[in-house]
């Protein structure tokens, strides 16, 4: 530490207080108890949520569960009914502007600048922030560099979309949320859109995403919660939620020709579900062994298990499971 | 027009990429790349900028330089606009070259002064060419932008929402003025209407006022247009039977008594009203019309009222 032999001892105490204070707690966005009525009807039944520094955090829910009106709150342009939120440690209502300097948004449905080119567009936010990242590093950031000088308006959607994402980008905010942005996208354009949202997180920005492909939330999240008729069903990681890595498993094959579901193994036959078609399902929660005595019981016979899958739930029978009324919640 | 306009701006950038490039020394910098189309955009790596060199941003560099650089912006939206091209710079003109040829031989009395008509047109088609850019270009652009979500994503940045007000607004007064100043011009050179220097200081005055007023009107009622594609059949709905009543079209001298006050209820009348006034008086007491603008000043800040009730930054159908 360089020390000016001029100062007075008596500052130095003071000194480690500040840093220590945002290292005990590192919580970007922080929910307690948020609720949003309109009129008479709830949308957000009282939530909790804390997103930390550096993790790209996806939120999924169906439409009409709360999540945009969750994420408009975040992002200050709805006021809470009730409860306590915190986004870089401010209410984002009615925040100050500096705290704007240091989020950036891609909305779920936003188009482009009337009339500008990309490099335009990118000019045009870059003025509003007081300490932008340069225009032509966001464009390659992005990889938008080719397209720098065409109307923003003639981009194909998924270049519009990284247009979003670099406007978003270009205040270099510590925060970015991002509202289903790769909706509408062919599949080479998703995987690109992907590149840049890890990017992201190279760069040390934490991540809001929210998204209604799992795959993409597989992908990209650290973390994943679940919202559904306004509260939080689940959260965890893409390979923990909703007890995915210890619910069952499901093992499929078509019987053998000749066979009846009778003449399996007495470990599995009781179990055993049928379709109808000749194909049947196992749900299991000991696999290894179940498969053990499926493929001996075969062998034995002289079969051949045609059709033979085991199948962990995705993250997509998870999530249905989860935001489907009426099913019981495990 | 656009097309001078546009060459200035390019001419103008050039130059400040030159002495940006200058005082740098040789490192290329963000913003140079549009002077070598060849490299263009092919900024694979990351651009070294020293921020000791880079120029600040324009919220950095303070609030006027932040209003200059909306206003900037705002300006080149409009000029590339090809709906508000025709309507704010060739409609105009169009109406005079066709008011003024076809009924420009007549005469008619203004404010008790019998007047040609190419006389009697050039105040009126002054007036509703402020209209058309303030009223009916902000209806449209404004319920547009709000819709397709660009209001939102600017009102997500640290740009004060006043901000972003004063610099539409401050845009519309520009492009009134230099409207105004082009119809003059014409006015004097193809039918030798000559304004005398306190009416044109009054026309000036009322053109200011007016497309202030004009503008607050043109949000107030871009809150009411729910889609985009309403915008242009309420704009016309509520513009058109104006223009009729309101001495723009027709001169009020020949309306009926009920026809003149229904006009005179609304502010297209009072723009319309002061121009032509203003068009036919030389000494600058006589030649502003202080009820008229105040009149239009009070439509003005009732309609400022009602945005700051109603107005929103979202788009209408936003969902839960």
């Amino acid at each position: 530490m360089l020390t000016n032999s001029f100062d007075p001892p008596v500052a130095q105490p003071l000194r480690p207080s500040s840093p220590s204070v945002s290292n005990r707690n590192d919580a970007v966005i922080s929910i307690r108890g948020l609720r949003k009525r309109y009129g008479d009807t709830e949308a957000v039944r009282g939530i909790d949520l804390e997103v930390h520094r550096g993790e790209i955090f996806a939120f999924l829910g169906p439409n009409g569960a709360g999540k945009t009106t969750t994420v408009e709150i975040l992002e200050g342009f709805r006021q809470a009914s009730e409860g306590i939120v915190e986004v870089l440690g401010t209410n984002p209502w009615r925040a100050p502007s500096g705290w704007r300097e240091r989020i950036g948004l891609v909305l779920q449905e936003s188009q482009a600048e009337p009339g500008l080119t990309v490099r335009e567009c990118l000019e045009l936010y870059a003025g509003y922030y007081r300490s932008p990242r340069p225009v032509d590093e966001t464009l390659a950031l992005v990889d938008l560099g080719e397209q720098a000088d065409q109307r923003a308006t003639a981009l194909s959607g998924g270049q519009r979309r990284r247009l979003d994402v670099a406007l978003a980008l270009i205040g270099d905010p510590e925060l970015i949320f991002l509202d289903e942005p790769t909706t509408g996208f062919d599949p080479s354009a998703r995987r690109a859109a992907w590149k840049v949202i890890g990017g992201l997180r190279d760069l040390g920005k934490t991540v809001f995403l929210t998204t209604h492909y799992m795959e993409e939330a597989e992908r990209l999240a650290d973390r994943i919660a679940v919202i559904a008729a306004g509260e939080i069903v689940a959260e965890g990681t893409p390979q923990t939620l909703g007890g995915r890595q210890v619910g069952g498993a499901r093992i499929t094959f078509a019987l053998p020709n000749g066979t009846a579901i009778e003449d399996l193994p007495a470990s599995v036959g009781d179990r055993i579900q049928d379709d109808g078609a000749g194909a049947v399902a196992l749900p299991t929660t000991t696999v290894a062994a179940d498969l053990h005595a499926l493929s001996g019981w075969a062998l034995g016979w002289g079969f051949e298990l045609e059709d033979l899958e085991v199948r962990r739930p995705t993250l997509e029978d998870v999530y249905l499971k989860l935001t489907t009324p009426n099913e019981p919640r495990s | 027009m656009y097309f001078l306009l546009s060459y200035l701006l390019r001419k103008w950038r050039e130059r400040r990429d030159h002495a940006l490039r200058l005082s740098v020394g040789s490192s290329p910098v963000a913003g140079a790349s549009e002077a070598s189309p060849a490299t263009a955009g092919r900024a694979s790596a990351p651009r070294v900028v020293d921020p000791e060199v880079a120029r600040p941003s324009a919220a950095a560099r303070g609030t006027v330089a932040l209003l200059a650089h909306q206003v900037r912006y705002d300006l080149l939206t409009s000029l590339r606009n090809p709906r508000a091209r025709f309507f704010t710079f060739f409609f105009p003109i169009v109406l005079l070259v066709v008011f003024t040829g076809v009924f420009g031989n007549g005469h008619t009395v203004v404010d008790g002064v019998r007047v040609d008509l190419s006389r009697f047109y050039v105040p009126g088609i002054l007036a509703m060419s402020i209209v058309v850019a303030a009223y009916a270009n902000l209806v449209i652009s404004i319920s547009s932008l709000r819709e397709t979500g660009v209001l939102k994503r600017r009102r997500a940045t640290p740009v004060s929402p006043a901000m972003l007000v004063a610099g539409q607004a401050i845009a519309t007064v520009v492009v009134a003025l230099v409207m105004g100043t082009l119809l003059l011009l014409i006015a004097k050179l193809a039918y030798g209407v000559d304004m005398s220097p306190a009416g044109l200081a009054a026309m000036g005055i009322t053109a200011v006022v007016g497309t202030l007023a004009f503008a607050c009107i043109g949000y107030a009622v871009s809150i009411l247009v729910g889609s985009p594609d309403a915008a242009q059949p309420i704009v016309q709905a509520t513009m058109l039977p104006l223009w009729f009543v309101s001495g723009v079209f027709i001169p009020t001298a020949t309306l009926s008594a009920t026809l003149r006050s229904v006009g005179s209820l609304f502010p297209v009348e009072h723009i319309a009203d002061g121009m032509h006034l203003a068009s036919v008086r030389s000494s600058l007491g006589t030649a502003i019309s202080v009820n008229d603008l105040l009149a239009l000043a009070a439509w003005g800040v009732a309609a400022a009222l009602f945005c700051a009730w109603r107005f929103s930054w979202l788009p209408s159908t936003a969902t839960a």
